[in-house]
């Protein structure tokens, strides 16, 4: 950054939408924030671009009735977010602005609200020592916020080794108080309190190590966990055309997944989506804490109608957001949805910029601002030996629902979980539609979870969720010959093998998202289903004609989901059990 | 919009393109307005002293020396009670023969509502069309497009949903209408005897494109004054919203920028979702629900307006003819109403939700039968029943002449399954078989 003295200032030179141009009279730098002008309100900026004395800014806001020659005051500092105990339960706008503070039904240009509660007195304890040697990112103390321990931490712009010399005792404070007092090598002090602020743009990297994940991340949904698994710290996408799923598909995974903490990116995408998380989220129980599911929840929404360039922002912000409490040794998913909207956004700027464009007229360096940003997920080892973790699951809306598209492509190389939805599952109504065999988990083929899944769940588990792979595989091969040959122009083993594959996809991938059970799957059931639907697979039934088939697998399909309906191991569900027994046994 | 007195006049414009002209000028205003020798322009660009004007009505024999003045403020609309039962232009001028009307001037294309003041749409829109009301349930604060050919009756289905929509205003915003259409849309209101509460905005194709731009922001300003000042539901209709797009494409391309897909602007999901996120319901009462019309070239959903479309609305509702029964029917396999789920088996009978879906995989069957049968294979007699239930289901439930309440569509469809299939083959939840099961 730039030396301490007078602040830049700037005079507004040209206006083609949000994408200013300001003339300035000192030095300025790439990314750095300033603020228009505009009567009484100041309209945030961002640099982007600085040719000689002309510097690009992109307004965060409606550039409606901005002239040449209105004041830019810059402020030396990038786009920051403040860190500190309240931030959970809060819905805010991409640059971290408290929605909720706002005033008024329509959003107001310059209307800035505070992230943190200031006044809000908080039950800290200390964790370190007076005389203890810390880094940036070490924990000092504890408050609880909501029911999740927060570490009060050594602000992570701290660079060095500190000595702790004063730590207060534990009492009520509020997040501007100072909690502790440290010195550096020099012996200068410098105080701390609960709060901090750190720019969005750079990631937070005050752990030891970040080693491969090999954690299973328990998310419910059937076609993840049991076909292919994400692991803490892992990250994954899932593109699909519209209609196809992507958003009920991450609602689920956010309310149920086993992660400490969630944070929802909604970017640009619809509003009454984060309406309806706002509306659920507050009601729905959670499970893990026995307490309302918001109380661990924060809320990053750009709709659509927000402005633009807050948008690109609106992810950097969750994924700070994200760091922040990784740091604290907890489990924290992310979830940005969609991440085209993003890139729409980068490439809306280039445009006006008069870049030269790449692919579809996207910026070039599309791919490596993504996969610079997907490497900011993963499983980290903190100095103090706990652990913390970022699962990032990014929707992807790919243009025509066509996946060879930059943005799909460009995550495709980043992400290492490929949950593809098809429109064709989706025309079907097979939801959720992630396409059994295009999509991939690529954390399958690492030893490391492997190993976790044998210890965890079964010895034959990873052999298993192969066979159903395969069963998957052959039935798709079986229905195209059925397709092209004729019912009666095939084996009966054809039209055996294709049902094999239906049974695996009508009761382990489909899963009703809206039905109250059948929306979450404990790992202990998915197991007992798994091993349940290869028994009935590997059984060679007997039929005389090919006609006979579908009607007897329908049956069987029938009855396995009357079970997924049903309360694990209630007396309807053993009932559902013997009647399916009998049903096997009628052609054994 | 007339001049006020020693306002100053620029006589001097240094480039014209078809949509643009170019002028020197200090002190204007972003998306400030300006009149070009009597014809409405906005600032759309300024470096420096150089001022770039969109004008709406189109640039020809604007001359080098033609008088430009400045309003000082961006478009507006007044407001008031007395908008309700008349026709305007895309400017908000009357066109019916009418006094102006007085009330509060408002921008228009003003700011979002934010996402913590709106509440959850939970309002069902009952259309008696089931091919709507029972596979794709519309709610209050919903933005759904008709996706269909220029051939397909969509002005007709969508005044016909209008019509029967309890809303306290319904709001047009023609764009690109055929003089033909208008007068459809003003016939059919006047007949309803529903002209008190309808509110047009119009831009025919007599008028010049680019106009056409103004016209969701007035329409949609009107609709909030409605929906937040007096607390009323208001529906609007937009209608065609891909001549909305083709507009922008124009400016766009007369700004030199550089087109992204089918030569859209890079911005066309922005511009487009700035429009549809006006629906909106609010907690107390008030409510903006926006149906509108995206016409395609042969069905093509992966052209970048309607695809676009798609990712910003709340489904999209596709009509085809269906030639077994000689009908226009509202397609269930490609038709979607994502807000359905609030209200389906909750605000309608429980049931509603299973014998949807499984009345659409039935017909899913019976259109694989029918590929069969068009291949020449033999049909099995599942694929023999599947192909009747097919016809009735289409020419029962799914035509649009269908006119009856979501029970007695309930109820149509339990007989279906009872007629053609068994128990097993129908499967749904058995609480729900046991309360509606129509055979033995």
């Amino acid at each position: 950054m730039k030396k301490e003295g007078k602040q830049t200032q700037g005079k507004i030179a040209g206006i083609i939408a949000n994408l200013v141009t300001v003339e300035v009279d000192g030095p300025v730098s790439q990314n750095e924030i300033c603020y228009i002008k505009l009567a009484d309100i100041d309209l945030m900026a961002e640099v982007i671009k600085v040719f000689e004395k002309k510097v690009f800014v992109q307004v965060f806001e409606s550039t409606r009735g901005l002239k040449v020659g209105m004041d830019v005051e810059f402020t030396s500092a990038m786009l920051e977010v403040t860190l500190g105990p309240g931030i959970l339960s809060r819905n805010y706008d991409g640059l971290q602005h408290d929605l909720d503070r706002m005033e008024g039904v329509f959003l107001k240009r310059g209307d800035y609200t505070q992230a943190l509660d200031y006044e809000k007195l908080w039950e800290y304890t200390p964790l370190a020592n007076v005389g203890d040697t810390v880094l940036a990112g070490d924990w000092l103390g504890e408050v609880i916020e909501n029911v999740m321990p927060h570490k009060i931490m050594v602000p992570f712009k701290f660079e060095g080794k500190f000595t702790v010399k004063e730590i207060t005792a534990a009492g009520q404070f509020n997040v501007n108080e100072v909690i502790a007092v440290l010195t550096d090598s020099k012996n200068n002090e410098v105080k701390v309190t609960m709060t901090q602020t750190w720019p969005v743009k750079i990631p937070i990297k005050t752990f030891k190590n970040k080693p491969r994940p090999f954690k299973l991340l328990e998310t419910g949904v059937r076609t993840i966990d049991t076909m292919n698994p994400i692991v803490e710290g892992g990250t994954g996408f899932i593109p699909g055309p519209f209609g196809s799923g992507k958003t009920v598909l991450q609602h689920a995974l956010s309310k149920q997944a086993e992660a400490d903490i969630v944070i929802v990116a909604a970017c640009g995408e619809r509003a009454n989506e984060v309406v309806e998380i706002f509306t659920e989220f507050p009601e729905l129980d959670d499970p893990r804490t026995g307490r309302k599911l918001m109380e661990r929840t924060t809320i990053i929404a750009n709709t659509s109608n927000m402005p633009v360039a807050a948008r690109e922002a609106s992810v950097y912000t969750a994924m700070t957001i994200a760091e922040y409490y990784r740091s604290m040794g907890l489990k924290a998913l992310l979830l940005a949805d969609s991440t085209s909207r993003w890139a729409q956004a980068l490439r809306e700027m280039s445009n006006r910029m008069e870049e030269l464009p790449g692919q579809d007229a996207f910026p070039m360096d599309l791919p490596a601002i993504i996969s610079n940003f997907y490497s900011r997920a993963g499983y980290v080892y903190l100095n103090n030996g706990q652990t913390g973790s970022i699962t990032f699951i990014g929707t992807v809306s790919p243009a025509g629902g066509n996946l060879k598209e930059p943005v799909t492509e460009s995550t495709k190389k980043a992400a290492r979980c490929f949950y593809a939805l098809s429109q064709q599952r989706a025309d079907s109504k097979r939801y959720p539609a992630v396409d059994p065999i295009d999509s991939y988990s690529k954390y399958l083929e690492y030893p490391e979870l492997q190993e976790y899944l044998k210890k965890n769940i079964s010895e034959t588990w990873i052999d298993k969720v192969l066979d159903a792979k395969n069963y998957l595989l052959r039935s798709k091969e079986s229905s195209e010959q059925i397709n092209i040959l004729g019912d009666d122009g095939v084996p009966i083993s054809y039209h055996l093998s294709f049902w094999r594959g239906e049974v695996i996809d009508f009761v382990i991938l489909q899963q009703d998202a809206f039905d109250e059970i059948d929306k979450r799957t404990s790992l202990e059931r998915q197991k007992f289903l798994l091993e349940k639907v290869l028994d009935i697979c590997k059984i060679d039934f007997k039929f005389e004609s090919f006609d006979e088939v579908n009607p007897y697998f329908k049956r069987i399909i029938n009855v396995l989901k009357q079970m997924n309906y049903s309360e694990y191991e209630s007396d309807k569900f053993n009932n559902y059990l013997t009647e399916l027994s009998t049903i096997i046994d009628e052609r054994k | 919009m007339e001049t006020k007195a020693f306002q100053k006049i620029y006589t001097k414009v240094i480039q014209i393109t078809k949509a643009t002209c170019s002028l020197r000028a200090n002190g204007i205003g972003y998306e400030e307005l300006a009149m070009v020798n009597g014809r409405l322009a906005q600032v759309v660009k300024i470096i420096g002293d150089v001022v770039t004007l969109q004008v709406f009505g189109g640039t020809e024999g604007i001359p080098t020396n033609a008088e430009v003045v400045f309003m000082g403020k961006p478009p507006v609309l007044k407001v008031s009670d007395d908008l309700a039962g008349r026709f305007f232009n895309a400017f908000g001028t009357p066109i019916d023969g009418g006094p102006e009307v007085e009330g509060e001037e408002r921008e228009i294309g003003g700011p979002s509502v934010n996402p913590v003041r709106r509440k959850q749409p939970s309002e069902l829109i009952a259309t008696g069309i089931a091919g709507i009301d029972l596979n794709n349930t519309l709610v209050t604060g919903q933005k759904i497009p008709f996706f269909a050919d220029p051939d397909q009756p969509f002005n007709q289905v969508m005044a016909m949903v209008a019509m029967r929509a309890k809303a306290d205003k319904i709001i047009l915003g023609g764009m690109g209408l055929t003089n033909d259409d208008y007068l459809f849309y003003k016939n059919v209101f006047e007949n309803a005897g529903a002209l008190d509460r309808i509110i047009c905005f119009v831009n025919t194709t007599e008028n010049p494109p680019v106009e056409r731009l103004l016209v969701p922001d007035m329409a949609l300003t009107a609709a909030e004054y409605f929906a937040v000042d007096k607390k009323q539901s208001v529906l609007v209709l937009l209608t065609d919203m891909t001549l909305y797009a083709d507009a922008l494409s124009i400016v766009s391309n007369r700004m030199d920028q550089i087109p992204s897909k089918d030569s859209m602007p890079g911005s066309l999901y922005s511009d487009l979702a700035k429009i549809y996120e006006k629906a909106v319901q609010f907690p107390d009462g008030g409510s903006i629900t926006i149906i509108a019309v995206t016409t395609l070239s042969s069905g093509d959903i992966t052209h970048a307006i309607p695809d676009n479309t798609g990712y910003i609305t709340e489904g999209q509702l596709f009509l085809r003819k269906d030639s077994d029964i000689g009908k226009v029917i509202v397609d269930p396999f490609r038709s979607l109403s994502r807000l359905k789920q609030l209200v389906i088996g909750d605000k309608t009978r429980k049931d509603h939700p299973q014998v949807m879906n499984t009345a659409i995989r039935l017909y899913a069957d019976a259109a694989l039968a029918k590929t069969k049968l068009e291949n020449g294979f033999d049909l099995t007699d599942y694929d023999e029943r599947t192909l009747k239930f097919g016809k009735e289901y289409s020419d029962k439930l799914l035509a649009i002449d269908v006119n009856i309440d979501i029970d007695m569509m309930l109820d149509t469809a339990w007989g279906l399954f009872a007629k053609y299939f068994s128990k097993a083959e129908v499967a749904i939840r058995s609480e729900f078989m046991d309360k509606y099961w129509k055979g033995e």
